[in-house]
């Protein structure tokens, strides 16, 4: 299906984060609620949902910008609250929004991480000069990061989250407002990183095709809490079936629920979803028993039907906007 | 290592910033300059003071006022600093809260040493002849002050969310620090109230010992005048390391 597809094979390395009980509260509410997972070296780890979700607190916490409420967790067997410098020094973190200093050029920005990392001397201009051409940012380095795009500023910090080589980068929405182009190229070289540089990678997205395409695994997160962790192949078969959706009215229902291929009938406005076992073989006589269809549509199920799923809703930019104020504008008036 | 290499990325940061907004110097520079020109020159036109043309007493004063406003205003950048761009890269880099904070000082400092400085430089002007000796006492004195000035505005900043308060700090520290301090009058025959903020403050200090060096005429010995400066520098350093070393 496409290029990453190999990747989920890859054996893993040893356990590099393990969080137990992981749990962070803003006053009344749970942001994140008592996560334990274990992550491997190698491993493109995704967290999955909606903003608002959790995913930046809980990445925040492992990268000991936020201290837990309850629970611990070990990045790289260094204990996030009582060994902060040591974790500090095998991580490379890209933040959400931007964090580089646009007065400065490109290049400036690295050379001001090498001296902050303890990149050696002796190797500083080689490493910049590596990840530079990693990113393809090489023409414009010296150029003042205030005249760069939204994609070069991403991309100047992807570079420099891995000028120090970290055992662990944490990207934060790596390709959030990035154009199709550019989020193919972020995905490539995080990908390569993985493969070849056996850097781990634990990413936050709400885009379903990111987690899919990119990670190895995923874990879905909603309300703080982890609904679903496993391999996003894994996490499809949940669905039992393709998923056909007809454009419908008055459907006769009845006779099509009994089947022993349709795994499930739902009905929505105007709209029916099914889900079937081997559904090419048993389209045809679907349609027949189901009556007149304006459309049709057939597609294999995707993370976005696993979400809904597990948490009954789905993953919109609206949900994506206002989560997390109105769960705490929620949590305030109970 | 890493930590030294650290202070050189803050301190290098700060001086490239200041390079590339002139603006910022040229403004900087502006207020204290209409305060010499137009205030001391059109004060000096009638007023002498121990024999010294009021424009010339008055100029250790503004000496300090430029220290003061530039270094105060560098330390609450940090409000901004916190919420946008590069601080927050700072802040998760594996460097101690210690080294953080001793860079932002030494990049203020140099700030204000460099705008402290070319305001010196216009005392040329003014009619003041310069020893070495009398510029060299003089930068430190504007270093020791722009180190303490600094400090405060980092502890300051430290603790402000936004910079929403910024108005309220300028009326009601920095405004009272410059004309509690004397630089504006001779404190020898103050009333007693007025007296007793011009000695508690410690910035008096700084301006007595620049006069005192630049024009020999000071109401204090210098030597005090120096101890005291840099007794006020070293508390307000140590509050800083600690109010960085708590910050988030």
């Amino acid at each position: 299906m496409d290029e990453f597809s190999a990747a989920v094979n890859r054996s893993f390395g040893e356990v590099v984060i393990e969080t137990s009980g992981l749990a962070k509260k803003f006053g009344h509410l749970m942001a994140v609620d008592h996560i334990s997972l274990s992550i491997r070296e190698g491993e493109v780890f995704g967290l999955l949902g909606p903003n608002g979700a959790g995913k930046t607190t809980t990445l925040s916490m492992l990268a000991t910008l936020l201290k837990p409420t309850e629970g611990t967790a070990k990045v790289n067997k260094h204990d996030i609250v009582k060994e902060s410098d040591a974790v500090r020094r095998s991580i490379g973190i890209v933040f959400q929004d931007p964090s580089s200093d646009d007065i400065l050029t490109g290049r400036e920005n690295l050379y001001l991480h090498a001296l902050m990392y303890g990149v050696e001397k002796n190797i500083r201009e080689q490493r910049i000069h590596e990840v530079l051409k990693l990113v393809d940012l090489e023409d414009r380095a010296d150029s003042r990061v205030k005249i760069y795009s939204g994609g070069m500023r991403r991309r100047l910090e992807l570079a420099r989250g891995l000028l120090h080589r970290p055992k662990i980068l944490f990207l934060d929405e790596p390709t959030l407002g990035l154009d199709p182009q550019t989020r193919e190229h972020i995905w490539e070289y995080i990908r390569r990183l993985a493969d070849q540089e056996r850097v781990t990678v634990i990413l936050t997205t709400h885009y379903m095709d990111e987690a899919e395409r990119l990670c190895d695994r995923v874990a879905i997160i909603d309300d703080g809490k982890i609904v679903a962790l496993d391999t996003p192949d894994q996490l499809k078969q949940i669905i039992g079936g393709d998923i056909v959706r007809l454009r419908i009215k008055n459907p006769k229902l009845s006779s099509i629920k009994e089947l022993p291929y349709v795994v499930k009938v739902e009905q929505m406005d105007g709209f029916v979803m099914l889900t079937l076992k081997n559904s090419s073989a048993h389209l045809q006589e679907i349609l027949g028993l189901v009556g007149n269809a304006e459309s049709v549509e057939l597609r294999t199920p995707t993370l976005n039907d696993v979400f809904l799923h597990y948490t009954g809703h789905e993953i919109r930019e609206a949900d994506a906007e206002g989560g997390f104020f109105e769960r705490a504008a929620r949590a305030r008036s109970s | 290592m890493t930590e030294l290499d650290g202070l050189y990325a803050l301190w290098y940061r700060e001086f490239k910033v200041f390079l590339r907004e002139k603006s910022r110097i040229i403004s900087s520079l502006f207020t204290p300059l209409l305060w010499i020109v137009v205030f001391g020159g059109g004060l000096g036109s009638s007023v002498s003071l121990g024999g010294t043309n009021y424009q010339v007493f008055i100029f250790p004063g503004i000496l300090t006022m430029t220290i003061l406003f530039s270094s105060i205003f560098f330390g609450l950048y940090i409000v901004w600093d916190k919420k946008i761009d590069f601080f927050k890269e700072v802040l998760v880099a594996p460097l101690s809260r210690l080294t953080i904070f001793a860079g932002k000082t030494l990049g203020g400092c140099t700030d204000a040493l460099i705008q402290g400085s070319l305001m010196l430089a216009f005392g040329v002007i003014l009619g003041i002849t310069y020893s070495v000796q009398m510029v060299v006492e003089t930068i430190i004195f504007m270093l020791v002050l722009a180190a303490a000035v600094v400090s405060i505005g980092l502890i300051i900043g430290s603790f402000m969310e936004s910079p929403e308060g910024f108005n309220l700090i300028v009326s009601f520290l920095v405004f009272p620090l410059f004309f509690l301090s004397g630089a504006l009058f001779p404190i020898d025959n103050l009333p007693s109230w007025l007296r007793a903020f011009t000695t508690l403050n410690p910035v008096t200090y700084a301006v007595d010992g620049m006069r005192g060096v630049m024009l020999g005429m000071s109401t204090f010995p210098v030597m005090m005048d120096f101890v005291v400066l840099l007794g006020f520098a070293a508390v307000m350093i140590a509050i800083g390391s600690i109010a960085f070393s708590r910050m988030k």
